[in-house]
């Protein structure tokens, strides 16, 4: 579904990502993980369209996409939670959820999505008339996965999505991320806590200043001495 | 409002219709000539507010420069229909023109600046108006096409066939003269600002303006288009500006680069902020406050003559100050303006979805 080829991010001269190769298979959930300023979040903002690449192959859904723009992707059904939630701080729930189906005009659909959205993540529904910037970072976290979903996406990339949150409140995302792929959207997720990530990922890639060190199946990685060492503290 | 009766909000209206096409009438008969002519400046000044309310306040980019349309309108208006080129074009066709050369004005703008926001946006705009007003004020060498500071004169007034505003004229007992005449066609332009404007705000291109205003980058990954909706917001706004623009030329039959200062660009701005940014109604009534008041503060001078016997202190330098007083009491009691944005732009939308849920 998405192919990534020799992907080169630079800011300036600075090379955040040197020239990576991913693959994400329709109805996969797939983990980027890797340390801070590894180079996953300028990934991810390059296949969202929010950056240009300098250099490299994008395909989605069998055209090439690179340096097109977020706008355009979002229409062909490829969405982004934006790192750190990004969530409309003085909208509404409801209203922020109704900004993610801008893209849409079938007034019937747009309600079903309402109802799914809400059906997933009750907390929202509850909380459906208090402005998003009164929510707390987890619910939050539900508002910024459940208005990407209003777009209806296939393909959805998550950045970060258990940054900043209690524990607890980490366990319930991925929940969540579990519930959203059990409804069939393919998924690529950025995170820091490999080892939530990749008990509920399909398959991982590992990063490292900027390029990818190991690929494998989800269960193989988290047994992999290599980052049982490196990501999991052992 | 919406609780409001049908025929009751129906009586409403008719009204404040009267009321508004009386207005210079009474205003006249209750405060002298010189108001009527406040009126008229004050109806300008809605449609120059409600123009960077758009920008502002719906797509939430800082505009210091926002006068600069005002002079490219009134420019466009006075070059072309003054005996200064020697041009004389109907003013049904120098308004939509001045409309266009202001939007495009506002694009070349919004182009370059789109990555910049808050204190780097705001710079940029100031030093864009200061260049609009820059370039009039010199470009009379080595070709004269502004007459430099002196400015344009004899601008011709608006007219219709043989019929001109400039002139008195007597209609059903009553007298029209020039600031009467104006004032209906100011009013009318300020009415189809407000609907225009509120058009806007319920639009799809409102929500994202606000989508905008609210987290650029979010509102990219929900799939607007934010180059072309904040290149948008600039050329809108722009083209409040550049109507009333042209319209002021005429009205005023004179202006010079004198007329767009960078206070003027912040005098609209504080009409914004001070309405309530974002509010359609807030707006004009900031416009209509900030334009009376001044005006109001000249009686200071008489009222010491008659309470102390002589002038104390000269009122125009009370004036900026009780002015300027009125203005940080306001920000201190009312941060978000007189009459506050509801945030409404999509409720009408989500409401729906509650029933249905």
């Amino acid at each position: 579904m998405l192919s990534v080829h020799k992907l080169v991010v630079a800011y300036g001269g600075i090379k955040a990502v040197k020239g990576i190769d991913l693959e994400v298979r329709r109805g996969e959930v797939v983990a980027l993980i890797g340390a801070n300023g590894a180079g996953k979040s300028s990934t991810l903002k390059a296949l969202s369209g929010l950056l240009k690449p300098s250099a490299g192959r994008i395909d989605y859904d069998g055209a090439e996409i690179t340096g097109k723009p977020a706008y355009h992707l979002v229409r062909r059904g490829l969405a982004m939670v934006p790192e750190g939630r990004g969530v409309f701080p003085r909208l509404t729930v409801a209203e922020n959820l109704a900004m993610g189906a801008y893209i849409h005009d079938d007034k019937s659909a747009i309600a079903r999505d309402f109802e799914r959205a809400y059906t997933l993540f009750p907390r929202l529904a509850e909380r459906r008339a208090q402005p998003a910037g009164t929510l707390s970072g987890g619910e939050q976290q539900m508002l910024a996965m459940a208005r990407a979903l209003m777009c209806r996406p296939r393909l959805l990339l998550l950045d970060e999505p258990s940054m900043g949150l209690a524990p607890l409140m980490v366990q319930k995302i991925f929940e969540t991320v579990r519930a959203v792929a059990a409804e069939g959207v393919t998924m690529l997720l950025v995170e820091q806590n490999a080892k939530l990530a990749l008990e509920t990922c399909d398959r991982g890639y590992v990063m490292e200043s900027g390029a990818i060190v190991l690929a494998d199946n989800a269960k193989t990685l988290l047994s992999s001495p290599q980052v049982r060492q490196a990501y999991l503290g052992e | 409002m919406t609780a409001w009766r049908a025929p009751w909000r129906w009586a409403a209206w008719v009204a404040i219709t009267v009321l508004l096409l009386a207005a210079p009438f009474l205003i006249e008969a209750a405060f002298g000539r010189a108001w009527v002519r406040i009126t008229d400046v004050a109806l300008l000044f809605i449609m120059l507010a409600l123009g960077l309310n758009i920008v502002v306040g719906f797509a939430g980019l800082l505009d210091l420069g926002y006068i600069a349309f005002f002079a490219v309108g009134a420019y466009c208006y006075a070059l072309l229909a003054s005996p200064q080129l020697a041009i004389h074009w109907p003013f049904l066709v120098l308004l939509p023109l001045g409309a266009m050369v202001a939007a495009l004005f506002g694009i070349l703008l919004g182009a370059p600046t789109l990555r910049l926001r808050g204190d780097y946006l705001a710079i940029v705009t100031l030093g864009f108006g200061e260049i609009i007003r820059v370039l009039l004020n010199n470009l009379n060498r080595p070709v004269n096409i502004t007459n430099g500071p002196q400015g344009i004169t004899l601008i011709d007034p608006l007219q219709i066939g043989g019929f001109s505003l400039a002139q008195t004229h007597s209609f059903a007992g009553l007298t029209f003269t020039g600031l009467h005449s104006y004032y209906f066609v100011f009013l009318t332009c300020a009415v189809l600002s407000i609907i225009i404007s509120r058009r806007l705000e319920d639009s799809r291109i409102g929500r994202a303006w606000v989508a905008i205003r609210e987290d650029e980058l979010a509102a990219a990954s929900m799939g607007i288009n934010t180059r072309n909706m904040k290149l948008l917001a600039f050329a809108m706004g722009a083209t409040f500006g550049g109507v009333a623009g042209g319209l002021f030329a005429s009205f005023q039959g004179f202006i010079s680069p004198e007329s767009f200062h960078l206070i003027d660009s912040i005098m609209v701005l504080c009409m914004v902020v001070l309405g309530g940014m974002g509010n359609v109604a807030g707006v004009v009534l900031g416009a209509v406050l900030l334009t009376a008041l001044p005006e109001a503060l000249r009686y200071i001078g008489p009222l010491q003559q008659r309470w102390f016997g002589e002038v104390f202190i000269d009122p125009s330098d009370l004036r900026m100050l009780l002015f300027g007083l009125a203005l940080v009491l306001m920000m201190l009691f009312r941060p978000s303006g007189i009459w506050p944005a509801r945030r409404r732009l999509v409720k009408s939308m989500t409401e729906k979805q509650h029933a249905a849920v």
